[in-house]
């Protein structure tokens, strides 16, 4: 399911909106992971402390967005554009591919919580596409 | 069998307390149809379904939406026992609709962002969030019981 010229302007249009608060976007929604889908807590059992708020979610909910702000800036070529941080997630971190979806969901969640007005259906279904397609460039290294 | 908190339990029943059923189903349902396009192909006798605004406008997705989101009452009324609550509404899904189990985890999905806009980040914390999604996890796995 590849990104559309109509996809990639409505991710834009989104991004455009929301960037601003894209620090704070990245480190609610990893709070959010780590209290939905508890799984996910064994990649950071060496944090001292897990909760929403804390200096590592803070820290690592930034750094995460700011893949996505990578992403969404080489949006042409994922695969090209990412290839380091699949090396990254392949090779050292080893995070289980399907984390990537778990982590899709918890975004669009405080998106939509976060921009109502502007998460609309449309906004939606280009964004799960490109968070997809995101995914997929960083398994890419994996095997 | 499955174990609710009191945590959880007075999540859901305050979260299905101020859902408006005929204003969340509609928008769930017509946001799975933009979403997950595929899924229209339930919906051939729906009419217009060709755009996001179209889809938004249809009275038949919306009065199923309806439909769809009162279904979720049989199980907020029978929490400790929603998989037997729920034999008859699956094997109609099968047998009858013949819906591919995988909608039912896609339409949570949309229903659980539609409710998150609704109700905002204080009513909607990540505590209630795993409630909710926990809740909707039994929902789908109950109604994809019966196939086979």
């Amino acid at each position: 399911m590849s990104l559309t010229d109509k996809d990639k302007a409505a991710v834009k249009a989104l991004w455009a909106k929301i960037s601003k608060g894209a620090d704070a976007i990245g480190a609610e929604a990893l709070a959010r992971m780590l209290v939905v889908y508890p799984q996910t807590k064994t990649y950071f059992s060496h944090w001292p402390d897990m909760s929403a708020g804390s200096g590592p979610v803070t820290k690592h909910g930034k750094k995460i967005m700011g893949g996505v702000a990578l992403a969404v800036a080489k949006m042409d070529d994922l695969s090209g554009g990412l290839l380091e941080l699949s090396e990254l997630h392949a090779f050292q971190l080893r995070v289980d591919p399907a984390n990537f979806k778990i982590l899709a969901q918890c975004l669009q969640v405080v998106i939509a919580i976060m921009f109502p007005n502007d998460f609309t259906p449309e906004a939606h279904v280009a964004l799960d596409k490109f968070l997809s397609n995101v995914a997929l460039a960083l398994s890419e290294k994996y095997r | 069998m499955v174990e609710w908190t009191d945590a959880e339990r007075t999540a859901i029943s305050t979260l299905w307390s101020n859902i408006d059923v005929g204003e969340i189903g509609p928008q769930a349902l017509s946001r799975l149809l933009v979403v997950f396009p595929w899924t229209q192909r339930y919906f051939s006798t729906f009419g217009d379904l060709s755009t996001p605004a179209a889809i938004a406008a249809n009275p038949k997705v919306a009065q199923h939406g309806k439909t769809v989101m009162g279904g979720l009452e049989i199980a907020v009324k029978n929490m400790d026992n929603i998989k037997n609550a729920y034999a008859k509404l699956s094997v109609m899904h099968s047998d009858k609709l013949h819906v591919d189990p995988d909608n039912f985890r896609v339409l949570a999905e949309c229903i659980t962002v539609v409710v998150a806009a609704k109700f905002g980040p204080s009513v909607f914390t990540a505590g209630f969030q795993e409630a909710w999604q926990k809740f909707l996890a039994v929902v789908v796995s109950a109604l994809g019981r019966q196939y086979h």
